[in-house]
């Protein structure tokens, strides 16, 4: 009898081309991504005149530099996404530039396009590549000389991550979503966590949730520390993906099919690692700190650097100065500056929906801004009327790109400011330079843009059709 | 990629924790051609203020001689971008001590030459403490995995696939071609078997 292995073993093993005895695999890499950051990569090719092995295999987008309403910013900015283009017109590469109704924020597209199949392995220079594991393939970020590796052989070399399975059982309550759940368990195990793990989230909780909530929880993987996130898929899965511009047809969609329905762990499989956590624990939940695991519910208070240790305290205190906060201070009496609604977490037609269900026929009482997914949910919100919404609470409804989630576009919070945002990250400077930061979910943010501070959204979710 | 065993200099300590990539190097550097030198922006919204003057009590700023960076758990955790590790090395920076890495920081490094050495939390506190205000004399040896003190060796951990590269030197892009055979056997399999994975635009 075989041995009963995991999703992860499954992966591994079809796409290992060779094993060292050191334990480094080589492994083939079904779909690579580029974005502007991966000019150094091109740059590292053109230097030992190594050409791309699969163009075809290959697919490039501008996202991080993306302007969100009309030219680039700088002309620094508008030469890296020329650089981009240039590299993959360069070198036969498809690249979704800024002209093309396909453009969006690489983690976004990926899916939208069929590109991201199940039971493939993804590639691409950007740490939120795992978001794509929520379609059960091997997905994981890279650095630039690893980009300049892929380009030129197609291959990846990678030692074999550690098994963590995370189970949640049980059911989310109204409001209450992935972008809780990643944050809670994050905040539980640490943002080192699950380092050196890919994590497999498996439970009904996980079944329950949409591929674009499976996105979102996969997304944030690297924020506590892992690598690799992974969803086996189902029905739902397909059904997403069935088709999409790349996804295949006819007899190729009936073999992948038939392929894919082996793609979960066998019953009696084993895992280096194993939490539970219950759904019905989870509830809106925000960050205070510059570190995604300083989360806690929007019902807390911040901490207290009197109650920690000498050496956790002065972290803490160190934390506490650059957010602005005072320790004691419930969290939703936190006032923000402004909201942000974007990144490849959750700028998704669902979660534009989850917001717009809290701000319809609200006012915002602080500004923001609402940067869709990708150019094709921007034109699939404006036909919902969800455009409308966020328009008439008075948030600007702009482009497609990464925009506030890096700043490097120019779109920025500025010093001192305080947002409440759906990105993935609150670290020190990470959305401008002195920006604060709190992340949490789409409904909650736009219960924060409702309110003028973080706010609890279930209350203002009674009565209406929460998505 | 020069291979290399031995490294002795001067420590300095940044005593945080979960210092991440955008700390590392703020993204707005990000569009620099490497050629300018990235050494300038490491830390930069840490070492230096709006003006662009440098805070005293940052221990990096009085030893920019330093070449063993020591600091807290999760260390270079966040974002892929390898011009935080480009940052450190034009710095000066060969090997950074701390208790644990971010994965992709540290695959980055080891790509760069830079060692990411591994410590238990009470050796990294120990260093922390003889590094506070720069440690001359440092020694750090890979073919032992250890490093040196004056009073005290301690042992670091580090993935043995990772020891062999920074030993040898190896660039991976030259160990692939060794496969290439294999790769192309892999890849007519594939076409043959699952020619799905093949994408091709409809519509
Ligand atoms: S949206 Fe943010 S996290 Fe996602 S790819 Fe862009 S910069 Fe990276």
């Amino acid at each position: 009898m075989m041995a009963a292995t995991n999703l992860l073993d499954k992966l591994w093993d079809i796409h290992e081309i060779h094993r060292r005895q050191d334990g480094a695999s080589l492994l083939w890499v079904d779909r690579h991504l580029v974005h502007e950051g991966s000019h150094h990569a091109f740059a590292k090719l053109a230097d030992k005149g190594l050409v791309v092995a699969e163009p075809n295999l290959t697919f490039g987008v501008a996202d991080h530099y993306a302007p969100t309403r009309g030219t680039p910013q700088s002309p620094a900015i508008a030469r890296m996404i020329r650089t981009l283009e240039e590299n993959t017109s360069k070198h036969g590469i498809e690249c979704f530039g800024l002209d093309d109704p396909r453009q969006g924020i690489v983690h976004v597209i990926g899916p939208e396009q069929g590109l991201t199949l199940p039971g493939l392995l993804i590639n691409c220079g950007d740490s939120h590549t795992s978001t794509h594991g929520a379609f059960g393939a091997l997905a994981f970020g890279i650095g630039a000389t690893e980009v300049a590796h892929v380009l030129s052989t197609q291959t990846i070399w990678q030692r074999k991550p550690k098994a963590m399975r995370l189970s949640v059982t049980g059911k989310f309550g109204l409001g209450v979503g992935a972008k809780d759940l990643a944050l809670h368990w994050i905040s539980k195990l640490g943002a080192d966590g699950a380092r050196g793990h890919a994590i497999e989230y498996v439970g009904e909780a996980v079944r329950a949730l949409s591929m674009e909530g499976r996105m979102t929880l996969c997304n944030l993987s690297i924020e506590g520390g892992a690598r690799f996130g992974l969803i086996a898929p189902d029905n739902k899965t397909f059904e997403y993906l069935k088709g999409r511009t790349y996804a295949p047809t006819d007899s190729h969609w009936e073999q992948a099919l038939e392929y894919w329905a082996t793609l979960s762990t066998d019953p009696d499989a084993q895992f280096e690692r194993e939490v539970a956590i219950d759904a019905s624990d989870v509830t809106p939940i925000v960050t205070w700190g510059t570190s995604p695991d300083e989360a806690l519910p929007v019902s807390g208070r911040v901490p207290d650097p009197d109650e920690l240790g000498a050496y956790e305290s002065k972290g803490l205190q160190a934390t506490l100065d650059y957010m602005g906060l005072t320790p004691g201070r419930p969290l939703d009496q936190i006032e923000v500056d402004q909201v942000f609604i974007g990144s490849c977490t959750n700028a998704r037609i669902e979660d534009l929906r989850e917001a717009a269900a809290v701000l319809s026929g609200r006012k915002a009482r602080v500004p923001g801004m609402v940067a869709p997914g990708s150019m094709m949910i921007k034109a699939q919100a404006e036909a919902e009327g969800l455009d409308r919404v966020f328009i008439e609470a008075g948030l600007d409804w702009v482009n497609a790109g990464c925009s506030m989630c890096v700043a490097m576009n120019g779109d920025m919070v500025a010093p001192g400011k305080r947002c409440a945002s759906t990105t993935n990250r609150n670290f020190q400077g990470r959305q401008g330079p002195g920006a604060r930061t709190h992340l949490m979910s789409p409904a909650m943010v736009a219960a924060a843009a409702v309110t003028g501070r973080l706010t609890d959204v279930r209350p203002l979710l009674m009565g209406r059709n929460a998505a | 990629m020069i291979g290399w065993s031995n490294h002795t200099g001067k420590a300095v300590a940044f005593d945080r924790e979960n210092v991440d990539t955008d700390q590392l190097i703020p993204a707005r550097f990000m569009s620099t051609p490497r050629a300018d030198g990235y050494g300038k922006f490491l830390l930069h919204d840490v070492r230096f203020d709006s003006d662009g003057s440098p805070y005293g009590d940052i221990a990096l700023n009085n030893h920019l001689d330093a070449s063993i960076l020591v600091s807290g758990k999760n260390f270079g955790s966040g974002s892929s971008r390898e011009a935080a590790v480009y940052a450190l090395i034009d710095f000066g920076i060969r090997v950074v001590v701390a208790p644990s890495f971010g994965d992709i920081f540290a695959s980055n490094a080891v790509n760069n030459s830079l060692l990411p050495a591994r410590v238990s939390a009470t050796d990294a506190a120990f260093l922390l403490s003889v590094s506070s205000d720069g440690a001359e004399g440092i020694s750090v040896d890979l073919d032992h995995m250890t490093i040196s003190t004056k009073d005290r060796v301690m042992n670091f951990d580090l993935d043995p696939v990772w020891r062999k590269k920074l030993l040898n030197g190896w660039d991976d892009i030259d160990l692939t071609l060794n496969h290439q055979d294999e790769v192309a056997a892999y890849r007519e399999q594939l076409l043959d078997n699952q020619k799905w994975r093949f994408p091709v635009a409809t519509g």
